[in-house]
């Protein structure tokens, strides 16, 4: 069973054992709550089901099938780095030639340190840089380091990069595609 | 922030294993030796003091509606002032200072591509700031659940 919550929301399959219909709405409500997080009771599928009106196994179905189908890519305690002391959050910014963006990229992906790894446009004059690295670390130097290393590695000498280390978070929080702002 | 090493189990064991079952905290307390009492009081300290943002899903972005990283080079002196105005914005839910011109990053999110695009423009509009729109190309990596490394922390 494929369902549109409706036409403004990105189509949402959810095919709980129970079958049935299991009403769109319902399974929205159930999205919205769980971008919020797991309630932290003895049964959080049954306290999402009260909130929502579906039944505790047609959210654990729901969930299931999220995750199967890739839209929920993992369920665990969500870390905020920095509150534990990964104050040196360091974006590095890459202009690497197209040719050789995509094979660099999931070279470097593959360092321990580097925690994010992605490819986005330049944005030509002001913003040259096609390849995106984050390394996020305990401090400055030891990021440096680790930049350091992955510049040794893949022989990067000569190849524009800036450093970007962020001074201050404004806001750090999960996505809320389907909630209110 | 120091953790007991109970705390610091329970986030290496459960970044992205969280059982989907009945009673999860439960499972969790077997795999700690612990009670589920105390997994449930652990959490919700931990998020209380900030070190969980909160315990559940991590959606992918490029599934779960539309989302984009977008950067503004905002007068050093009004820095505080055009991050708060962004964080105003519907849907942003990353917002950064980092050191460069283009001084305040951020990832704004919306159910689809055409209102994500409208909350862009108004935005731009609104801080009469050029904004730089950077979609995502390609991931290679992108997941935040790495293995914590407590030595270097202590």
């Amino acid at each position: 069973m494929t369902v549109s919550p409706s036409p403004e929301y990105p189509a949402v399959t959810a095919e709980p054992a129970a079958a049935g219909s299991v009403s769109a709405w319902r399974l929205l409500q159930l999205r919205r709550q769980l971008e919020l997080g797991l309630p932290v009771t003895p049964r959080p599928y049954q306290m999402l089901a009260d909130m929502t009106g579906l039944s505790e196994p047609e959210v654990m179905a729901a969930v299931r099938q999220w995750q199967d189908m890739g839209l929920i890519k993992r369920l665990g305690l969500v870390v905020r780095h920095r509150t534990l002391g990964y104050t040196a959050n360091a974006m590095v910014v890459w202009d690497i030639p197209d040719e050789q963006v995509q094979e660099l990229g999931q070279a470097m992906a593959r360092a321990p340190f580097v925690t994010l790894c992605y490819q986005r446009p330049r944005r030509l004059p002001g913003w040259p840089y096609n390849l995106f690295c984050m390394i996020h670390g305990v401090d400055r130097q030891r990021v440096l380091d680790q930049l350091a290393t992955l510049i040794a590695e893949h022989g990067l000498e000569q190849t524009p990069h800036a450093v970007l280390f962020s001074t201050k978070a404004y806001r750090q929080r999960g996505g809320r595609y389907v909630s209110h702002g | 922030m120091r953790l007991d090493t109970t705390d610091q189990q329970m986030i290496n064991l459960f970044q992205r294993e969280l059982p989907v079952c009945e009673k999860p905290y439960e499972e969790m307390s077997r795999q700690l030796g612990i009670t589920e009492e105390e997994v449930i009081a652990r959490l919700q300290s931990l998020q209380d003091s900030q070190v969980l943002s909160r315990v559940g899903p991590v959606f992918e972005h490029s599934r779960a509606g539309a989302s984009l990283l977008a950067a503004v080079a905002a007068p050093d002196a009004q820095l505080d002032l055009v991050a708060a105005r962004i964080n105003r914005a519907p849907g942003v839910n990353h917002n950064y200072a980092r050191e460069h011109t283009y001084n305040l990053w951020f990832v704004m999110t919306a159910p689809d591509e055409d209102t994500l695009e409208q909350r862009l423009d108004e935005l731009e509009h609104q801080l009469r700031l050029p904004m730089l729109r950077l979609p995502m190309v390609e991931a290679h990596h992108i997941d935040l659940g790495f293995d914590i490394d407590w030595e270097a922390l202590s």
